[in-house]
């Protein structure tokens, strides 16, 4: 008897081809830009997830908030939070992205394991369940 | 020779009973930390912003190690302060 007879050939390879993970990364824009510029920022890191073959589950947009401690001497910044799931080898040609973009001040990525992406999930019912009552100001689809 | 019953004390021997401290993520459940949620891990950081030891805060290692890594997140986005004084 084989031990492996029943795998079929060029399994492992295929299966190496297709991980995927899920990722939620945040960065930190500055706050000079307009809500054009910042929407600019934000679709443009949207879109190249997209054309990395990766998929953009949840998108976040947290405002001006205040910093905890200044960054290039600014004391406030535009946070954004994005969740998806691509490639890991696309984490990096992500952070080259952040790290040459010039609005960005801060980011970080974070791989999700499966009680990382269970609590998002709830965290996303909880909002979307205040954002009932409240006058929704805009649906997230899915 | 003194014995043990001859010894008097002037006042009633203090004798407090210890809460038993817990891990408050066994108890609950909590599977995972969020580095968000600045407001949750403030719960674990003294006034200068210094992560709590386990002996304080009775959580077990397990949770103690993800209470770090999320409060070093959030710091690093931020959210929490490396340094401060009056925090809370």
């Amino acid at each position: 008897m084989q031990p492996f007879g029943k795998i079929p050939k060029g399994f492992i390879t295929q299966q190496i081809k297709k991980m995927i993970k899920q990722y939620e990364t945040v960065f930190i824009a500055t706050p000079v830009l307009s809500d054009v510029q910042m929407k600019e920022a934000v679709a443009k890191y949207t879109g190249l997830i997209a054309e990395n073959g990766g998929k953009v589950v949840y998108e976040e947009d947290w405002g001006l908030r205040k910093l905890a401690y200044p960054i290039q001497k600014k004391t406030t910044g535009f946070y954004h939070l994005i969740e998806f799931q691509a490639e890991p080898a696309f984490i990096s040609t992500l952070e080259t992205q952040y790290k040459r973009d010039e609005r960005i001040i801060r980011f970080q990525t974070v791989s999700m394991d499966k009680h990382a992406i269970a609590y998002a999930e709830r965290r996303r019912a909880k909002i979307n369940g205040t954002k009932a009552e409240a006058p929704a100001t805009e649906e997230t689809a899915e | 020779m003194a014995q043990h019953d001859d010894i008097r004390y002037l006042n009633p021997v203090n004798v407090e009973v210890k809460k038993k401290k817990y891990c408050r993520f066994k108890k609950a459940g909590i599977k995972y930390i969020d580095y968000k949620d600045a407001e949750f891990l403030k719960k674990f950081l003294n006034e200068q912003g210094k992560i709590l030891p386990r002996r304080l805060t009775g959580t077990s290692l397990k949770f103690q190690k993800k209470v770090s890594q999320a409060v070093k997140r959030a710091r690093h986005l931020a959210l929490l302060p490396y340094v401060t004084d009056m925090l809370k």
